[in-house]
């Protein structure tokens, strides 16, 4: 799973670096665009099994699979353990209620304000939070997505702790509006895409490398003329705006706006799905909110008391996997070391 | 005659309340191999973090390619041109062989030749035979070699190793040696720290014995091999 690097990508000793044997190569290579062409049919071939209701519930997933990817950057591969995660999700579902309640319809205008609004509070926040490490950049992480939570329930304007409901949704423009029910559902598959691609590229690129090295040992990268303090604001604040772009597509999504999507809670859950897929890992974030959110779904139709099976299951797999469920299969596909 | 490249003043230094340099006084010309040379706790790893920023000295000057370096901080040093090779390697464990030769590649530092993976791996080909291979999967001997091969990817002006050579088996110490000598052919500037004083004879233009945070001696190579009366005295050998 090695990807050529900007410099010397095609010399002979890069050829040496297929240390990571697939046993299936080609399939490994196509299993991202199968995934990909079955996640565009879904829409169209689940009236057919009568699974219309889970064309939404995958749209879901797609929504905090691209903010759980933005996660697994900073935390899998630049070992910044963000509790705040959540908060930027909020900043950017804010800010579609904000233009929406300003008069603003356009869907683009609204994702992209989202993106950059949150961006801005991530630099605001990442500037203070970096300059902490360990338990106490969780600490502060935290604090500053608890804030914006009460920021968000003391706004009377948007709903305050009630939540603010979205009834006409967002337009697409041109053709994409009322072309299909399912326009949505490919808008956000195609931007997960775009944004999975993005990430997987620049953690393979040299600003990857680099922000792997501050994760391992941050004073030697210091002491090879790096500077790390910007590194790390760099990602956090890509990180951000892109927790804040699933935000403005989740607040699409439900239709409606609550202080509760930025609940504390909610970052540790985003935390705990890379985790169990698997940190630093590139199918880490996207397995991990699957896995947890499709398990969530079914064992929810067994029992009201769903939280215990789930826990007992990320026990077996903390025992079993540590290093996520992306790590397990990885070792089964005879890949040591992909990361 | 030139400038030299490094330049020390009055350098001291310390850990709190202890002082561990006091006042010392050296130059290291472009070019030049220079041995530090004395016993454990006589300063040697201390000289060296006061050069590249990880210490900051007390007092005295610090002075590289006529740019005060003493108050910069460790990362501008870097990027100026001075390159350590630390003790105990430190080599990234989640980084291949070759991405830690390309992801620090990017400053010429005004070399006329560059170092590019090719020549890293030129210069170390079992780094070539490893190159997909993580940090942590390597031999202590494969670890040293990227170190130097990391820290010459950065184009250094100034090369600092420290114990480079410590722990290592004697083929692979020989291989590192053999590495110095065909860096100081092609003139690159070096400080060099290790306790293989006979090897360090043939290495270095000039060395300094360091003793209780002074220089207590400095010259040539030939002169202090003709003095071994100073290698008891100094260097315990």
């Amino acid at each position: 799973m090695l990807e050529p690097t900007s410099q010397g990508a095609s010399s002979a000793p890069c050829a040496a670096a297929a240390v990571t044997h697939a046993r299936f190569p080609g399939l490994a290579r196509r299993l991202p665009w199968l995934v990909l062409a079955l996640l565009a049919a879904f829409p169209l071939l689940a009236p057919a099994f009568g699974l219309e209701y889970y064309v939404g519930f995958v749209r879901r997933v797609l929504i905090v699979a691209i903010a759980a990817t933005s996660l697994n950057f900073i935390l899998g591969y630049g070992g910044m353990a963000a509790l705040g995660h959540a908060g930027f999700i909020g900043v950017g579902a804010y800010t579609v209620v904000a233009l929406v309640e300003a008069g603003f319809s356009s869907a683009w205008l609204a994702w992209g304000s989202a993106a950059l609004v949150a961006g801005l509070a991530a630099a605001a926040i990442g500037a203070v939070s970096l300059r902490t490490r360990g338990v106490y950049f969780i600490m502060i992480t935290l604090a500053f997505a608890q804030m914006l939570y009460y920021l968000a329930v003391s706004l009377r304007t948007w709903g305050g702790d009630d939540g603010y409901g979205l009834y006409t949704p967002l337009e697409l423009g041109a053709w994409l509006d009322g072309a299909h029910a399912q326009v949505f559902y490919w808008v956000v598959l195609a931007i997960a895409a775009a944004v999975f691609a993005l990430f997987s590229r620049v953690a393979h690129s040299r600003y990857g490398h680099a922000l792997r090295g501050i994760r391992d040992n941050e004073m030697r990268m210091v002491a090879l003329g790096y500077p790390v303090y910007g590194l790390k604001l760099a990602g956090f604040v890509a990180a951000g705006a892109v927790a804040g772009l699933a935000g403005g597509l989740l607040a699409s999504h439900n239709a409606f706006v609550s202080p509760s999507i930025m609940h504390w809670t909610q970052s540790a859950l985003l935390l705990v799905m890379v985790m169990l897929g698997g940190a630093g890992r590139r199918w880490g974030a996207p397995l991990g909110v699957a896995l947890w959110l499709t398990l969530e779904e079914v064992l929810k139709l067994y029992t009201d008391y769903w939280h215990w099976p789930l826990g007992l299951l990320l026990l077996l797999v903390v025992f079993h996997a540590p290093q996520g469920v992306a790590a397990l299969l990885e070792r089964r596909g005879g890949r040591e070391g992909a990361r | 005659m030139n400038a030299p490249l490094l330049r020390c003043r009055g350098l001291e230094a310390g850990y709190g309340a202890s002082r561990v340099l006091f006042g010392l006084d050296f130059d290291i010309r472009a070019g030049e191999v220079v041995a530090l040379l004395g016993r454990n706790g006589m300063g040697k790893s201390t000289t060296i973090r006061s050069i590249v920023g990880g210490l900051r000295p007390q007092r005295g000057e610090i002075v590289f390619d006529g740019r005060p370096i003493h108050a910069e901080r460790a990362d501008a040093i870097a990027r100026l041109g001075v390159a350590i090779v630390p003790e105990g390697r430190q080599c990234f464990p989640n980084l291949t062989v070759h991405e830690h030769l390309v992801a620090f590649a990017a400053r010429r530092n005004g070399v006329a030749e560059p170092w590019t993976p090719a020549r890293l791996y030129a210069l170390f080909p079992r780094l070539a035979e490893r190159a997909g291979h993580l940090g942590n999967q390597l031999s202590g001997g494969e670890q040293q070699m990227l170190a130097i091969a990391r820290a010459l990817s950065t184009n250094p002006r100034l090369l600092i190793l420290d114990e480079a050579t410590e722990g290592l088996a004697p083929v692979i110490r020989e291989e590192i040696w053999r590495c110095l000598a065909l860096l100081k052919a092609q003139g690159q500037t070096t400080l060099v720290v290790d306790k293989y004083v006979d090897k360090l004879l043939a290495l270095a233009d000039r060395n300094l014995i360091l003793e209780r945070g002074r220089i207590a001696w400095q010259g040539s190579s030939a002169e202090l091999d003709a003095r071994r009366e100073l290698w008891g005295r100094y260097l315990g050998v």
